[in-house]
């Protein structure tokens, strides 16, 4: 009996950014805690369990987003399962699938699963490159975003934190989105592989419990690689910053 | 001579003069720079003179290079062929490519997001369509967007050749005035979910494809069957190839296929069995010390797992991975390859993002590879014995340097 339950929400049409990684990524975080785990493949032909712990949505293109969002549309599944305290990690186009609205890549308003108060219209650029953000739930998070949307979110929901380096939700220097259990963010990386913090955070969630933190030698030595190698960009990734500005 | 040769002439006099500094000073190729100069100072020129050509156009995700070179082999047989199978696969090495070229034949490799601009500038005669799958995710975010231009331009070529197990592809093929397809089969599904057409689900039934709008998956007069023989209409070839794997065989399936119309069958294939050993050192056997090195090019996950799915029996492994130049910028695609086939293997890691994949391998509970900083460093860690070399394609290019392989 394991002692949580994970499921990946159509990783054939949310999986574009590899964002799968995010289960192998808190499967590993889980065993290093001492918690079984599995792991469950929701094909978009499958219904949506109610009963997992923890659902992960990932980025995705546009066609592939939508069909998702029909699907999670005609089950109550998701929504129940948030309303029972499961815990949802929502990336990029997860993220603006569970948010109240979103524009499609030809701008026009589609409503979403309204699981998060946020909404979504485009940036004026894409938004592609390494990220940083200094979040106080997490500590420093480190990803990659690869986006074009531009997130808002509303009075109830709390970003994730504060953009040191990229462009985040595209406007307020903040990134993501946290009500509750359910968290919305534009980081690949995967996020989740990247910031064990967040791994950490996550489970604990789900578990509730507060778990210790567990040292990860092997990825802090990239997190420090990485952290070095931004810094060492200099000033070209705030020219890109202030080059980035909605219409 | 009429003025728009001189001007001409005089371009190509200046564009071979940049070439040849970028090779004596800077050691490139001198392509890209020639095609710059040119692109400049005579593109109509340039583009006025492709039209004289017969040229075919290669491009795909994974696979270009090494079919053109077996485009470029079995037309050999029927005539002489230039070709820029040296990868310079955007418009100045393209530009410079057909400004250069002595031949009627010219095989072009091109870069999946430069194929509307290679119809356009170019006007090829054939087209050859490989795959669509996830790659460089910063450069070319979304694959349908993609398809949808390559669909556009298609409208413009009289032959297309495509994959039949690529609905992308399959759909982007469609507008083309001649269409064949090809059943060269496929390893990699991720990026098939989705219908083309019409954009509900797609259903992948046993090795088929079909959706509830009528697309489906066309019959393939060229096809790999399922032991590997090559089937052209009712006739069955065996490939004898030297170059590994399933994904190869596909790449000869649509060689032969372009080629049919000028080349018979058996020809081609024997042509390409004995002349196509390597491409741009892709695939390269080297003996160093007690050691049998293997080099194998993987840009992104669909060609890791073909690249996976050949390392040998008992090889120990260097995985080199990098983030750089023109591979995929964000690394998280590491996490669509499967690693399995890497456990139990003696491991080295080096590239400029070796950290990356050793956390990769360390999340999937593979903590056995050594991270070192050379390919060197790699092959003095690993047995001796045979060692497969799998790279990206920036840390390709350096292990091709170090280790002195042309």
């Amino acid at each position: 009996m394991p002692d949580l339950t994970i499921a990946v929400v159509y990783p054939e049409l949310l999986g574009l950014y590899a964002d799968r990684g995010n289960a192998t990524a808190l499967r590993h975080r889980a065993h290093a805690h001492g918690l079984e785990v599995d792991v469950l493949d929701i094909a978009a032909d499958d219904p949506v369990p109610e009963s997992a712990d923890i659902y992960l949505l990932g980025g995705a293109e546009d066609a592939s987003m939508l069909v998702a969002l029909e699907r999670l549309r005609a089950s109550p599944a998701l929504g129940r399962a948030v309303d029972g305290g499961a815990v949802v990690l929502a990336v990029c186009a997860g993220f603006q699938l569970v948010s109240r609205s979103f524009a499609a890549q030809d701008g026009r308003r589609v409503e979403g699963l309204g699981l998060l108060d946020a909404t979504s219209r485009h940036l004026s650029a894409r938004a592609v490159g390494e990220i940083v953000v200094d979040s106080p739930l997490v500590g420093e998070l480190q990803g990659f975003e690869n986006h074009l949307g531009d997130a808002s979110i509303g009075p109830g929901v709390v970003s994730l934190g504060r953009v040191v380096r990229g462009v985040g939700n595209g406007h307020d220097g903040v990134e993501g989105a946290v009500c509750g259990r359910v968290l919305g963010t534009y980081l690949h990386g995967p996020v989740v592989a990247r910031n064990p913090a967040l791994a950490d955070h996550l489970l604990s969630e789900a578990t509730g419990t507060r778990l210790p933190p567990v040292e990860d030698l092997v990825i802090e030595r990239l997190r420090a690689e990485r952290r070095e190698a931004l810094l060492d960009a200099g000033p070209t990734h705030w020219l890109a910053r202030l080059r980035r500005r909605r219409r | 001579m009429s003025a728009s040769s001189f001007r001409f002439q005089a371009a190509l006099a200046l564009a071979r003069l940049a070439a040849w500094l970028s090779r004596t000073l800077l050691h490139g190729s001198g392509n890209v720079i020639g095609g710059a100069v040119l692109e400049r100072l005579a593109l109509r020129d340039v583009t006025g003179k492709a039209h004289r050509h017969r040229i075919t156009i290669v491009s795909g995700t994974n696979g270009k290079s090494t079919t053109t070179a077996m485009i470029a082999a079995a037309l050999s047989t029927a005539t002489p062929v230039t070709t820029n199978a040296d990868g310079a696969n955007t418009p100045h090495g393209l530009l410079w490519t057909v400004a250069t070229a002595r031949t009627d034949e010219v095989v072009l490799e091109v870069d999946e997001a430069w194929v509307p601009w290679a119809v356009g500038a170019l006007q090829p005669h054939t087209a050859a369509l490989l795959n669509l799958t996830r790659d460089q995710l910063h450069r070319k975010p979304e694959i349908l967007p993609l398809a949808a231009s390559w669909r556009r331009a298609m409208a413009s070529v009289e032959r297309v050749v495509a994959a039949a197990d690529d609905p992308a592809v399959t759909w982007a093929a469609e507008t083309g005035r001649q269409v064949e397809y090809v059943g060269a089969g496929t390893a990699w599904h991720h990026d098939a979910a989705v219908c083309p057409r019409c954009g509900d689900l797609l259903r992948h039934p046993a090795d088929d494809w079909a959706c509830r709008c009528g697309f489906v998956r066309p019959a393939t007069p060229v096809a790999v069957d399922r032991s590997g023989r090559l089937l052209v209409g009712a006739r069955a070839f065996e490939p004898h190839l030297t170059l590994p794997g399933e994904a190869n065989l596909a790449n000869l399936a649509i060689a032969v296929a372009t080629t049919r119309d000028r080349v018979s069958p058996e020809v081609a294939v024997a042509q390409i069995a004995a002349t196509v050993h390597e491409v741009a050192g892709r695939y390269r056997d080297v003996d160093l010390g007690d050691q049998h090195v293997r080099l194998l090019l993987a840009k992104n996950p669909a060609g890791w797992q073909a690249a996976l799915g050949m390392l040998r029996e008992g090889a120990a492994t260097v995985l080199a991975m990098s983030a750089d130049g023109i591979d995929g910028r964000d690394t998280s695609w590491l996490y669509d390859v499967d690693v399995e086939r890497l456990r139990g293997r003696p491991l080295a890691v080096t590239g400029s993002r070796a950290t990356d994949m050793v956390v990769r391998l360390h999340l999937d509970d593979i903590e056995t590879a050594i991270s070192v900083p050379t390919a060197r460093d790699c092959l003095r860690a690993l047995p001796p014995g045979d060692v497969d070399v799998v790279a990206t394609y920036s840390s390709f290019q350096a292990v091709r340097r170090e280790l002195h392989v042309a």
